[in-house]
């Protein structure tokens, strides 16, 4: 199945140099909109405002970590299928595991390369 | 047998109860009198006489060598000194990382303008530089791991002070690290850390 490259992509982390990685990532792959936030409680109120095809976040932030975010996307009604993938410096057994258990779509540990960016991207939007 | 742990505890009452004393001429009176009765001791009673003595000049011994490291200039100096040189490598780290990607976001630019090969090869070399500045994030967030470390040694230390300062010995206990959220472990080592790989099986086993 074709992904639809012009939906808009929300990516969730508060360090403003991994956003801007990203973004420019995305961009080479042809996700040309996208939006951003800088924790999960930003994210979560431009999600429930917005229309978004996919959420790319990062676990560890303040207030609202990655991981509260997921819970609470899976938890509301309109949201609750939204393809999320996490991308996270944590890789730990339990943290890929409580990521799972709430729900995650798919999981990536930092520092990633392009090529795994698009394949998981591809692989939850062929899922979607 | 003498309850070891009790001790300390033990020795505070005391000291609480006699504080007006002088510990080196107590200590002097206590290793004097002690002396004459060794000869009353039993074997096994003269052998926890000497542990206790070794004990307490252990104590003395520990008191005078943190005295002598002027244990305050780790809290007040060493320590935030450390802290603001880690601050001052992730600043400027971000800062150099931020160059790089507006260059790298001009030569994309450039690259979107030329035809074929060229172009192909120019947006290789960028998507390359874009993965090689992810390690900003990871190495600030091993940074604020030391620093965090740091501040925990720090912490210990002002108690340790503290508790000499007040000349007690189990009066408190040292003060616990703010509580992490137990899932928050940050960036591992590389040979302990989880490849992509070693993911993708963990998540294929939910499967």
């Amino acid at each position: 199945m074709a992904v639809d490259k012009s939906m808009n992509v929300l990516i969730v982390d508060d360090y403003k140099t991994m956003l801007r990685i990203i973004r420019n990532l995305l961009k080479q792959i042809d996700f040309n909109n996208v939006e951003e936030a800088t924790d999960g409680s930003d994210a979560l109120i431009k999600l429930r405002s917005g229309n978004f095809g996919l959420v790319i976040s990062d676990w560890n932030m303040q207030p609202m970590t990655g991981l509260e975010l997921l819970q609470e996307v899976r938890q509301d009604s309109r949201l609750k299928s939204l393809p999320f993938i996490m991308i996270t410096a944590e890789s730990k057994t339990e943290n890929v595991v409580a990521a799972k258990q709430a729900g995650v779509s798919n999981y990536i540990v930092k520092p990633f390369n392009a090529e795994t960016l698009r394949e998981k991207i591809e692989k939850v939007l062929a899922h979607a | 047998m003498l309850d070891v742990p009790q001790l300390p505890q033990r020795l505070a009452q005391l000291r609480a109860r006699y504080p007006a004393s002088d510990p080196d001429m107590v200590a002097d009176v206590v290793r004097a009198v002690l002396g004459t009765m060794r000869g009353d001791l039993t074997a096994n009673e003269a052998a926890l006489l000497t542990e206790v003595e070794e004990l307490a000049q252990t104590v003395a011994n520990a008191r005078a060598e943190i005295a002598a490291l002027r244990a305050d200039d780790i809290t007040d100096s060493h320590i935030p000194s450390a802290t603001d040189e880690l601050d001052a490598i992730v600043a400027h780290t971000a800062a150099a990382t931020d160059i790089i990607l507006e260059c790298c976001e001009t030569m994309d630019r450039l690259g979107s303008t030329l035809a074929g090969e060229a172009g192909q090869q120019l947006q290789d070399v960028t998507t390359k530089i874009y993965e090689a500045c992810s390690f900003q994030d990871i190495t600030g967030q091993r940074i604020t791991k030391v620093v965090s470390t740091l501040q925990s040694i720090e912490r210990k230390v002002a108690h340790i002070i503290e508790v000499f300062r007040r000349d007690a010995f189990v009066d408190g206990k040292p003060p616990q690290a703010a509580e992490e959220a137990s899932l928050l472990n940050g960036p591992q080592l590389p040979a302990n850390a989880m490849d992509q790989s070693d993911i993708d099986a963990l998540l294929a086993s939910f499967d």
